[in-house]
């Protein structure tokens, strides 16, 4: 069982924050929320999507969740857009949008 | 028992350094800090300490290792000098903001350009900004002594700081002086063992050295900043503990003949041995003289120097580096900032001297006291803008003309 880490916020004082700014407990990442970088939108049309899973692995952020052996619509907290997914899709089922 | 020896600089703080035993020693060879790990790295050869000697391929590589290594919960140790100072400089900064007490011997030597291997401390000021404490020594027993002190010093549980150990190039490094050294066994108690805070070697999964956005940097700092305030207590607590083993107390600072002072001088390093001879002249002479030798550069001593020139007529700072800031020199810089700070409106000057290894001998430092007397007995004087000068530099071409 991962123990969710302990991470400083951004109201804790200096003196509330852990020394050498260390991260204790691991896979925190997931908590540093960095998919507002994106300044373009990949859009999965799931009637298109064969589910061949080749978008998957090639993703940069791990933001193409599976569920159950298939692929579930994207995790934007992480995407930042870069397109990998839309260019090895051999369907066609991701199109790049312009981030509003 | 403590034994009686003669050593170099280089050899004491080697020695030094195989009583310590440190885990890790990474180090790149550079002018004149070379015999550090030369020699260090022959008690490794012979099998007399346990350490892992990584020879690197540049110093920023050396600082790298060092970093990694402490990381991992290992003590770790290295020696450098000048440029090499000035190559390990971006990694300086990680080290103390990842609150790793690396312990660095620096051997003071000019920093390029124009290329000088002789000894100035232009190096390991251009490092006073680095987080790191730095203690400066004036001898070889110096040298020896601060060193085993650094190690419970920056491992204190409110430090955790990386510790510079200064010594000048040639003048200390290279010149073979008497030296008493402790046993083994009393240096190894003396030191403990090296508990780390954080460890990513430890039970904890973390990670060191994340990015830090504009909600954490400041609160970062501030961190380091509380670090170096409370070394100050620090380094005081661990000079009385090591002159209860050795008779030889160590503070921030060492006053010289300053209870009834008029005259004083704020100095770094080997000239304080010089100003000492001056010192014992002009007393011979009658003129009230005296010394503060600031032994911890970083954190600065402030109410220890400020308390020191309480009642002086007046001061000259010695700066053996050129800050190029066009008012003076860092020490000078600190100096003034005290002063200004303890509403002392003491009369000042500010001499740069030594520069690239310059012979600083006794009379120039008479020189300096008999500067400052004139000056200072001049009240026009007082107001006159001179915010520094240099000290010996051939101002015209007359040989035998004092300036």
């Amino acid at each position: 069982m991962k123990r969710k880490p302990a991470l400083p916020g951004p109201t804790d004082s200096w003196r509330e924050i852990t020394p050498g700014g260390t991260i204790r407990g691991g896979a925190s990442a997931v908590f540093f929320k960095t998919g507002d970088w994106r300044t373009w939108r990949p859009v999965w049309n799931q009637e298109a999507c064969r589910q061949c899973l080749l978008c998957f692995p090639v993703c940069p952020d791990s933001s193409i969740p599976l569920a159950e052996g298939k692929r579930t619509d994207f995790n934007f907290n992480h995407c930042k857009g870069c397109g990998i997914c839309a260019e090895i899709c051999p369907v066609h089922a991701i199109s790049m949008i312009k981030e509003r | 028992m403590n034994r009686k020896s003669c050593l170099s600089g280089n050899e004491a703080v080697a020695y030094a350094m195989k009583q310590i035993n440190p885990d890790v020693v990474p180090a790149f060879p550079i002018t004149p800090s070379t015999e550090i790990p030369m020699k260090f790295s022959s008690y490794v050869a012979d099998g007399l300490v346990d350490t892992e000697f990584v020879a690197v391929e540049s110093e920023h590589s050396a600082m790298s290792a060092c970093i990694g290594s402490q990381a991992a919960g290992a003590r770790t140790m290295s020696a450098t000098s000048a440029n090499g100072l000035a190559l390990m400089w971006e990694m300086l900064y990680i080290a103390s903001s990842f609150r790793l007490p690396i312990i660095l011997c620096c051997v003071n030597r000019a920093l390029s350009g124009p290329i000088n291997i002789n000894n100035d401390h232009g190096d390991s000021m251009g490092a006073r900004d680095a987080g790191w404490i730095q203690i400066y020594s004036e001898n070889n027993q110096e040298a020896y002594d601060n060193l085993i002190q650094a190690v419970r010093i920056g491992e204190h549980s409110e430090v955790q700081l990386p510790v510079m150990v200064c010594q000048d190039g040639f003048i200390t490094s290279h010149a073979v002086e008497n030296i008493e050294l402790l046993d083994d066994m009393t240096v190894k108690d003396f030191v403990g063992t090296y508990r780390p805070v954080n460890s990513l070697l430890g039970n904890e999964s973390i990670a060191m050295g994340p990015y830090e956005s504009a909600d954490f940097y400041i609160e970062h700092k501030r961190q380091q900043a509380e670090a170096i305030i409370n070394a100050v207590q620090v380094v005081a607590e661990i000079g009385t503990l090591y002159a209860e083993l050795t008779g030889r107390p160590y503070g921030l600072i060492e006053k010289v003949s300053m209870d009834d002072a008029d005259y004083a001088l704020v100095v770094i390093g080997s000239t304080a041995g010089t100003s000492r001879a001056a010192i014992r002249i002009l007393r011979a002479e009658g003129i009230k003289v005296g010394m503060i030798k600031i032994r911890v550069y970083r954190p600065f001593p402030e109410a220890e120097v400020a308390a020191a020139l309480e009642g002086v007529t007046a001061a000259a700072v010695l700066d053996k580096a050129e800050g190029l800031s066009g008012t003076g020199g860092p020490l000078y810089a600190d100096v003034c900032t005290t002063l200004h700070r303890h509403r002392n409106n003491l009369f000042t000057r500010n001499f740069v001297y030594g520069l690239g290894g310059r012979d600083v001998k006794v009379s120039d430092i008479i020189y300096v006291f008999r500067e400052i007397a004139r000056e200072s007995a001049d009240p026009g004087n007082m107001q006159r803008m001179i915010p520094y000068r240099y000290l010996g530099v051939r101002e015209n071409t007359h040989p035998g003309e004092q300036t």
